[in-house]
């Protein structure tokens, strides 16, 4: 058994609708300081199969080409393996940073 | 034996009546296609129409860009059958790789619906071979995710290929990049738009009758052969 998770926030230079409305509602209601706030996915992929290099490689192209859009979003993707036999440590916690590295152009 | 057009219904999709009728009344043949079907039912070309496909779920466009018909689509695309993408259509198009750039929500943050003014930038397309290079043409558009937005590089390569199509005048509706309105493939068979020719088709309900010269663009196209039928 493995979780997925994928988080997808847009880019930074395009327009965060939804965030530039929550800023201005946590301003209004109090919070003081609020320099900006960035509102985003997360998909949480339960799987009963073990996550080994091939099963990675096609959640990557996954979370790339459907759960996000490159033009406009980055992606970064963690598996957490619980029960059962461990799999290969690089497939656990946080493998982050190079898998969102990998969509920005 | 009129040109058959095939019109894709996604659930969610909206415009799929009015586009077939823009095609009967252009003197075409519509054929309707159903996103859930791997045929396309042997037609000369394909109109993906307007709407909020599935709901817009995930992105515009998104989860319909991976439907069984969009398999069939993509591929005969590549092998030059003429289709165009309406609002919605163009969105689906973007989000399967037959046009760069994606569409995003409008820089007002409003839903904009009004007659608006575009300029024919490009006349080398199976949809536009009717209009002259520069024409402006009046006709509907109604969105709320239209923004195209592209990175810098990308913008210039397909200003540099000729690749945009429409170019909004009379001021940017939505904030799309480069006033942006529509776009074609390298090969001109795909072509993409955000505003609606399809609503342009009757001086009773259209500011104008543009959307028949788009349908009558294909019809050329098609009987001078320069796209494979």
């Amino acid at each position: 058994m493995a979780r997925v998770v994928v988080d997808v926030m847009l880019k930074p230079e395009i327009l965060d609708p939804q965030g530039r409305a929550v800023k201005g509602a946590l301003t209004r209601i109090g919070l003081a300081g609020v320099a900006d706030v960035r509102q985003g996915k997360q998909f949480i992929i339960d799987l009963d199969t073990e996550v080994d290099d091939a099963v990675l490689a096609q959640l990557h192209e996954l979370a790339a080409d459907l759960l996000s859009n490159p033009v406009i979003e980055d992606y970064e993707l963690s598996v957490d393996v619980f029960g059962g036999e461990q799999a290969h440590p690089d497939h656990t916690g946080t493998a982050v940073g190079a898998s969102s590295d990998a969509v920005v152009k | 034996m009129s040109a058959r057009i095939g019109v894709v219904t996604f659930p969610g999709t909206l415009d799929d009546r009015d586009a077939s009728r823009a095609v009967a009344l252009a003197g075409a043949q519509p054929v309707e296609l159903w996103h859930g079907d791997h045929d396309l039912h042997s037609v000369d070309a394909v109109i993906l129409p307007g709407g909020f496909s599935y709901g817009d779920y995930l992105r515009c466009g998104a989860i319909s860009s991976q439907s069984p018909i969009m398999t069939e689509v993509v591929a005969a695309a590549n092998n030059g059958l003429p289709v165009l993408g309406i609002c919605n259509g163009f969105q689906v198009l973007c989000e399967a790789h037959l046009l760069p750039g994606a569409l995003t929500v409008n820089e007002g943050l409003h839903f904009v619906c009004k007659d608006q003014r575009l300029r024919i930038e490009s006349t080398s397309t199976a949809w536009t071979n009717a209009f002259d290079q520069g024409q402006e043409i009046l006709i509907p558009m109604k969105n709320g995710e239209g923004n195209f937005v592209a990175d810098e590089a990308t913008l210039d390569r397909i200003e540099g290929e000729g690749q945009v199509v429409f170019r909004y005048v009379g001021g940017n509706p939505n904030g799309s990049r480069r006033d942006i309105a529509g776009l074609r493939n390298a090969a001109g068979n795909v072509v993409g738009l955000m505003p609606h020719p399809e609503h342009a088709v009757e001086e009773l309900t259209g500011p104008s009758l543009a959307g028949l010269d788009i349908i009558a663009s294909v019809i050329t196209a098609l009987a001078d052969g320069q796209v494979p039928a």
